[in-house]
């Protein structure tokens, strides 16, 4: 925040004018970045946000000289008074990574997994500064420590592998930062994180900021995330730039149209009513104490394999029209229980009840009689969908299974209702996946999903993969679509912001346990569970003033591996109340008002 | 947020419907050494089928008075004849109609047996995987000649039992390539779909994990059937082969090798169709393979 007023005054670091890029493809050129102009400061923070195909990291890869072959850019990109457009790529060779340093979305990716993360470290040194030996050593510790990595030394011999998410992201980022850059530009830098551990990197970078002195261009689809780190802000969309200024301007008097749809389509942790629970009935799908462990094999001949508890001791029971919201990161279990219930694997213990009937001892053969009641949406719309078949096939499929009587004409009527159910025109049923757009594709699911007429639908991240504007559009579809048929809905998400507008309750899982379940209402206003409140400081409010000055209390570390949870209390590792008695005990689910809170000290705290 | 991501997001939904297949068809259209190649290779297939009856002459018939004749425009014989008098030409074309049945016929034995093989080992995994992957590791491990030889020597020599032979061992390669692509296939996520709508293992196969492997099995198809037609040749160059009056362009090829330096027309003409046949699927292949791999489908 700081760093404006100076910002204004200093000599513009980067100063983009004109930037256009164009591909040539076989349908002809694309523009995916047009007539874009920006400067940057030193120390300044800018974010760039848009939707998936706005150009944001196009316009990113131009300044950085990284272009497709089938790539032009025009236009005049002055870093530090050198003009980069047409410069040789020998001499931006020299420039990226010393002056402009990169940190991608997936770290893992971006790791070479055959080298220590020392290795990888020491080559830039040794390209940019020379360095080499004990002195690249010393400075590859340092900056390990600076981005808050324990024991660093000891780190420098590990592989990427061996790191968790979060460690490799700061990994990254410490090795983008050896040469001491003037700029450093972050893609997506956090989405492929955990909740709490995207609030600890935002934290790292706003830290590192202030202390190494380096601008930062944030390109991020999550305006929270912009909200809380951003000086200025560029919205593109369609590879224009439609929107720039100042953080506050852009989220509190935005100028164009679709700054505002983009703004009010962000899900929030503290706004919209909650929705009040359907009056009681005879319950859809009853689940009680469902576990789900698998052997894992170790490595050695004589070894025994490690029993990985993806699930244990859940329990839930659904009404006609309600909703229930499963929260948790990375290795929560959540998957898992989408697939339980569903009995896509057949659990370990526990039952599974359906409209009365018991499925868990079923063998496959009849518990396929009970797949028309309930159905599953998956999280990738495209992958989901046999890229060989046309939509109309794809639809008609569960119809031909159970519907097996239907003549042609019946079908296609039904296949037509749903569609049109869905919000997609009948006369697409011709065409084929790849030829809609992510939302469109997850509609085709919802349309698949629905066409049986089940009375359970579990959706599996079903919207996570989506633009925020896509989303909001699905679980408005969801919404009506429930209200319509009397769905009961499960539906599984990391994000708590996102579950909010759909839920009438909440239940919160940590490595396969129930932390806390609660009427949607209660949750949201007083979460009892410490690990319900570390998620709710950690989810970014799109709201700069808000977000600036919040007091976030962020949890320490990340999840540990389900195949050695802590002992007792599974969340005491990260819990900053925990005492001895949560090592020693596990603690179960108790009833505190509407909620139940598996906590030892849920009463004090 | 690549070139494909801004690419299909400024274009809405096209107005006709396009299959991966029609794609992967205009893509090889624009590969030019692939369409030349197909379009040599049909030219032969027409030779090869027409050529022998419009010739005028029988492959089989020996002519004493016009033995080794060289080959000429006007003399009758286009290629010259062969060390028993028959036309040459006749006898080449003869010989591709045996060389390619014996190519496409494998190919296509191997095909079937190896995808269905491939296919349910890889879908239904675990016990029944090891199982039949360990039976085509003992295949393996028998020698292809061995086989070869073991076969004639209880049946005879026999057209078939080459078919047999080399669909046998071919089918192995092709059911590893099958197999690994199914374990692949079935992490996606539209078969657990399918599970969920209700399929059945072998109808999930046969709708979901098939239609989806083609474009790899054609690739290996068109690769495979040159090297069958190497696999015969290299059997009747050893006389394990085709036996006579019936020819084949491996057969041609090692008569014509021994009266190299008196005629070496014997040994040229069925050597540049093999050599010319084997070019084209080649190429035709490549083509196919850059056409239907998803990785090079950037620009669209």
């Amino acid at each position: 925040m700081s760093a404006t007023p100076l910002a204004m005054l200093a000599p513009a670091l980067l100063d983009v004018r004109g930037l256009s890029v164009t591909f040539a493809t076989r349908d002809g050129p694309v523009h995916a970045v047009k007539d874009l102009s920006f400067h940057i400061a030193p120390g300044e923070v800018l974010g760039i946000v848009g939707e998936s195909g706005s150009g944001k990291t196009q316009a990113a890869m131009a300044v950085l000289g990284l272009m497709a072959d089938n790539g032009r850019v025009t236009g005049s990109i002055r870093f530090e008074g050198d003009e980069l457009v047409g410069m040789r790529d020998s001499f931006i060779g020299a420039i990226r990574g010393a002056r402009i340093a990169m940190v991608f979305q997936d770290p893992m990716t971006s790791l070479n997994p055959y080298l220590t993360i020392g290795a990888q470290m020491g080559l830039v040194l040794k390209r940019h500064r020379g360095l080499r030996g004990y002195a690249a050593k010393a400075e590859c510790v340092q900056l390990l420590d600076a981005v808050h990595i324990t024991d660093p030394a000891s780190r420098l011999r590990m592989y990427p592998h061996e790191l968790s998410g979060g460690m490799r992201q700061r990994v990254m980022i410490a090795t983008a930062l050896l040469c001491r850059p003037a700029l450093l530009i972050a893609d997506e830098p956090t989405t492929a994180l955990d909740v709490t551990v995207q609030a600890q990197i935002l934290a790292l970078m706003a830290e590192l900021r202030v202390s190494f002195g380096t601008a930062i261009i944030l390109i991020t689809h999550d305006l929270g995330v912009a909200a809380g780190t951003c000086d200025r802000l560029i919205v593109m969309k369609d590879g224009v730039c439609l929107e720039q200024g100042p953080i506050d301007d852009c989220f509190h008097q935005p100028k164009t149209a679709y700054a505002r749809e983009l703004l009010a389509a962000v899900p929030r942790l503290d706004a919209e009513p909650i929705r009040a629970r359907p009056a009681i009935a005879e319950p859809v799908i009853r689940v009680d104490d469902l576990a789900m462990h698998y052997p894992v094999a170790q490595p050695g001949f004589f070894a025994k394999p490690k029993i990985l508890r993806a699930l244990d001791g859940v329990s839930l029971e659904l009404r006609p029209g309600e909703t229930l919201g499963v929260v948790g990161e990375s290795g929560s279990g959540k998957s898992t229980l989408a697939r339980a219930v569903l009995r896509l694997v057949r659990p370990t213990h526990g039952t599974v009840c359906l409209l009365g009937r018991e499925l868990s001892e079923l063998p496959e053969n009849e518990v396929r009689e009970s797949r028309r009641d309930m159905q599953l949406v998956f999280q990738d719309p495209l992958a989901a969908l046999d890229p060989r078949m046309t939509v109309g096939e794809i639809i008609a499929e569960p119809l031909q299974v159970f519907e097996s009587s239907f003549s042609d004409k019946e079908v296609t009527a039904r296949v037509a209702e749903a569609m049109a159910q869905v919000g997609l025109d009948p006369e697409w049923r011709n065409r084929y996946p790849h030829q809609f757009s992510g939302g469109q594709c997850q509609r085709v699911g919802i349309a698949r999903a629905l066409i049986l007429k089940p009375k359970l639908l579990v959706c599996d991240e079903a919207v996570s993969a989506l633009d925020v504007t896509v989303q909001a559009q699905i679980v408005s579809l969801l919404l009506e679509l429930q209200a319509r048929l009397g769905l009961a809905l499960i539906f599984i998400s990391h994000d708590l912001a996102v579950v909010r507008r759909l839920s009438h309750r909440v239940m919160v899982m940590y490595l396969g346990k129930v932390m806390e379940m609660a009427d949607a209402e209660e949750l949201y206003r007083a979460p009892k569970h410490p690990y319900t409140r570390a998620l709710m400081a950690a989810v970014p409010i799109p709201d700069p003033r808000l977000e600036k000055t919040r007091v976030k209390a962020l949890v320490k570390g990340e999840v540990p591996s389900p195949l050695a949870p802590p002992g007792g209390c599974a969340f005491r590792t990260r819990c900053e109340y925990a005492v001895g008695q949560c090592g020693s005990e596990e603690p179960g689910l108790v009833e505190v008002g509407t909620a139940r809170v598996a906590c030892w000290r849920v009463g004090e705290i | 947020m690549t070139a494909v991501g801004a690419a299909s997001a400024a274009t809405t939904v096209p107005e006709t419907p396009r299959s991966l297949w029609s794609d992967a068809w205009s893509a090889l259209r624009q590969n030019r050494a692939a369409m030349a190649a197909a379009i040599v290779l049909g030219i032969l297939v027409l030779l090869v089928l027409f050529g022998p009856a419009l010739s005028g002459y029988r492959f089989d018939k020996p002519n004493w008075d016009e033995i080794a004749v060289p080959p000429s425009l006007t003399g009758g014989h286009l290629f010259g004849t062969d060390s028993l008098g028959r036309d040459l030409f006749t006898r080449t074309l003869h010989g591709g109609r045996m060389s390619l049945l014996i190519g496409i016929v494998s190919t296509l034995v191997s095909l079937v047996i190896g995808v269905g093989w491939g296919a349910t080992a890889g879908f239904l995994g675990g016990r029944v995987d090891r199982l039949m992957m360990r039976i085509v590791d003992i295949l393996y491990a028998l020698p292809f000649m061995f086989l070869v030889i073991l076969l004639m020597v209880l049946f005879g020599r026999n057209i078939l039992l080459i078919f047999v032979a080399i669909g046998a061992i071919n089918w192995l390669d092709m059911a590893r390539i099958v197999r690994g692509q199914t374990l692949g296939l079935k992490q996606r996520e539209f078969i657990e779909a399918a599970r969920v709508s209700g399929l059945k293992s072998g109808r999930i196969i046969l709708r979901h994990i098939v239609p989806n492997l083609l474009g790899v099995v054609v690739i290996y198809v068109t690769l495979t059937i040159p090297q069958v037609i190497l696999v015969e040749s290299f059997l009747s160059f050893l006389g394990l082969g085709v036996q006579e009056p019936m020819t084949s362009w491996g057969v041609m090829v090692s008569e014509g090798a021994l009266d190299m330096e008196n005629a070496p027309w014997m040994l040229v003409f069925p050597a540049v169709f093999l050599a010319v046949t084997l070019f084209c699927f080649n190429y035709l292949g490549d083509g196919l393979r850059d056409a239907l791999d998803p990785r090079d489908r950037s620009g669209r």
